[in-house]
């Protein structure tokens, strides 16, 4: 089974984010760069097929090259292959205009399964995977927590966690999946791993080399323009109850019904 | 002179930070205030590939250098001591002897499953009357046929509980001193080997250190380790390594200190303001931070030395002896930092002074380090030793 995984550098969730004075971008001094949570998990899932079918696992990114740091981690996991595309003519695309990217070079590879995160922690825009899936022309399974592949490898019966529910999807193979963090736990990058993905060389593609144009793919050709990135407001300080125990848990009991309004 | 650390360096350093920070520390505690063989994360870290950081690929480890591997034992030693104690002995002790000394057969034989966490090495060298002394030792070796009869007891071995695979010293000639020595690799199932006494200790609890007797304990003629004669020097070869697993453990121990301490210090209100504000608890914190990063320079400078194949004895003492005295002074200080806090066990800190005493203590005593040293400052005939 060959399986490609879509993979995306972004800042770790912990780091303190700054933006930059006119609100354009953030500014990635001394900020830490990981792979996003969700590919781990995407990475993590592209894995066990292999391990259960055996194939290839291919990573894809599009990204800055800094983001060669996130495959190699996805190779430390265990991947095959890497391939990175990297442009400056993508500065300012839109995510559809990354999907018609990432939908070229996976058109290129062999794919039974494409699997993305649900979302990346950046963007938090959860529609990369979804436009993939239009491009290459695969149905689509999204938010899958729970990932079922027939023996034979023909297709996958999948759970996604919806409101107040579970519902149970079937697709048939190739097909690309999107997946929630509840799928799996991510495998830590072994040593040998580490080793292995440092000999590893990562392919890095221009938009030339896969017969695209920044008019096509790039700012010219995104529907969405970011206006403005805002940090959020500064929390509140918390408020300290004064009194003895009853009328601390009375005071308390007021402020939730009355002002929180959550009882 | 160039002070960086290579992307794999990097890479496996924060791989094991995460791995110690969420698979031992949150078990740390509970480790120490009641001691079991924390079996679940040895295996964890044998799937990671620490069980064997330096074995070659082909034998089942991981192939990594030596800075590689002090760095992964600082994380682990920050998390747990205890933990990265049986880690580090595997490493050291166990995998890098064989690796070194051993017969394409024996690196056949042990490492892949040193290495895969299937086995458990310890190292018995010490015994009641030989510690610090430990080339005077008497456990013996007859040679009876194919085999070896060790007969002896060793003491405080860690991992001597758990361990299936043991480097067992004992005086197998007629010379006296380091010369009538030779080394076995003993396995448990071999008739004659047994565990004594399992010692109770003042810290790293959740690691085993246990008597094993050696009562006419047959062993394979194949399982000398080296050439006859040549244990002593194996057993001194192999502490060099050693050193370095106990200087990151307590570089590790110490920055555990500093770290908690420092967010201590922040957030304790007294006389309206954050201790940190007090001059005297930001020298404290000054010098606790600058005698950390003292010590792991010399840490990264023995490693950096075995690396590029050098003799690096000299360097391998001075690093063990100054970051054990940093864990034990830095510890100190923590305690005194968080005041009455840092006494009980709600905080780690009294769990990192505990901790810290030993890294004095074993793999040579900060005294014999000192001997060591002194030996090589001022040539080896000038200490009067034969
Ligand atoms: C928890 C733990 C784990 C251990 N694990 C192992 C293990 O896995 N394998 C193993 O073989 N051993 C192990 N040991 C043994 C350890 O290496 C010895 O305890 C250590 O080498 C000191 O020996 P000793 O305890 O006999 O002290 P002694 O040698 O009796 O020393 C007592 C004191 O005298 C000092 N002293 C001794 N000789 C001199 C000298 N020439 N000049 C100045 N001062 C001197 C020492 O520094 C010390 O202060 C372990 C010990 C402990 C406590």
């Amino acid at each position: 089974m060959n399986i490609v995984v879509c993979v995306k550098q972004v800042p770790d969730t912990e780091a303190p984010i700054r933006i930059t004075p006119d609100g354009s971008g953030i500014d990635e001094t001394g900020l830490t760069l990981v792979m996003n949570y969700y590919d781990e998990h995407a990475t993590e899932a592209g894995l066990r097929l292999r391990e259960q079918f055996g194939g290839t696992v291919t990573l894809v990114s599009v990204g800055p090259e800094r983001a060669r740091e996130a495959l190699r981690t996805g190779l430390a996991m265990g991947a095959d292959d890497a391939v990175l595309v990297s442009d400056p003519a993508l500065n300012g695309a839109d995510h559809l205009g990354i999907a018609r990217v990432l939908a070229a070079v996976i058109k290129t590879l062999p794919h039974d399964a494409v699997i993305c995160g649900k979302l990346s922690t950046d963007d938090n825009a959860a529609t990369i995977g979804a436009a993939l899936a239009e491009y290459l022309g695969l149905p689509q399974a999204t938010a899958v927590a729970h990932l079922e592949v027939d023996a034979a490898g023909t297709g996958a019966v999948v759970h996604r966690e919806v409101e107040g529910g579970v519902e149970v999807v079937a697709v048939p193979f190739p097909a690309l999946l999107t997946v929630e963090r509840s799928l799996n736990e991510p495998r830590y990058p072994s040593l040998p791993g580490i080793m292995k993905a440092k000999r590893k060389e990562i392919k890095i593609l221009t938009l030339e080399n896969l017969g695209l144009t920044a008019a096509e793919v790039g700012v010219a050709a995104a529907r969405t323009a970011l206006v403005r990135l805002s940090p959020p407001p500064a929390r509140k300080a918390g408020r300290i109850v004064e009194g003895d125990t009853e009328q601390a848990v009375a005071a308390i009991l007021a402020f939730l019904k009355d002002e929180a309004k959550v009882l | 002179m160039d002070f960086q650390l290579t992307d794999e360096h990097r890479m496996i350093q924060a791989t094991v930070r995460e791995f110690a920070t969420r698979e031992i520390l949150p078990r740390a505690a509970a480790l120490d205030h009641s001691p079991t063989f924390p079996a679940e994360i040895i295996q964890k870290a044998a799937a990671l590939g620490l069980m064997g950081m330096m074995v070659p690929e082909r034998f089942g480890g991981a192939g990594v250098d030596a800075v590689s591997y002090v760095l992964v034992q600082e994380e682990l030693a920050r998390a747990s001591a205890g933990v990265q104690t049986i880690i580090t002995v595997n490493n050291s002790l166990v995998c890098d002897p064989i690796a070194h000394f051993g017969t394409e057969e024996q690196k056949r034989r042990y490492l892949p499953r040193l290495c895969s966490g299937a086995s458990l090495g310890c190292y018995c060298l010490t015994e009641p009357a030989y510690g610090s002394d430990a080339m005077s030792l008497q456990t013996s070796a007859r040679r009876d046929g194919g085999e070896w009869v060790l007969r002896g007891t060793k003491i405080f071995v860690t991992n001597g509980v758990e361990a299936d695979i043991c480097i067992a010293y004992a005086r197998a000639g007629p010379e006296p001193g380091a010369r009538g020595i030779s080394a076995f690799i003993v396995e448990k199932r071999f008739p004659g080997i047994s565990v004594g006494k399992v010692e109770k200790k003042l810290g790293i609890k959740c690691s085993s250190t246990a008597e094993i007797v050696l009562d006419d304990c047959r062993v394979p003629a194949s399982n000398l380790l080296g050439e006859p004669g040549t244990g002593g020097k194996i057993a001194l070869s192999t502490l060099d390594g050693g050193r370095l697993g106990i200087a990151a453990q307590a570089v590790g121990i110490a920055r555990a200190a500093l770290e908690e301490a420092t967010a201590y210090a922040a957030s304790r209100q007294q006389f309206g303001r954050s201790i940190g504000e007090f001059q005297a608890i930001q020298w404290m914190l000054a010098d606790m931070a600058t005698r950390t990063d003292a010590a792991r320079l010399l840490m990264l400078r023995a490693a950096y030395l075995r690396q590029q194949g050098t003799r690096y004895t000299r360097e391998a003492s001075m690093a063990k002896l100054f970051a054990s005295e940093t864990a034990m002074w830095t510890t100190h200080k923590a305690i005194q930092i968080f005041g009455g806090y840092g006494y009980n066990q709600d905080y780690p800190v009294e769990r990192y002074f505990r901790d810290a005493k030993i890294t004095e203590i074993y793999e040579g005593t900060s005294e014999v380090q000192r001997l060591v040293i002194a030996r090589h400052v001022l040539g080896k005939n000038v200490i009067g030793d034969s």
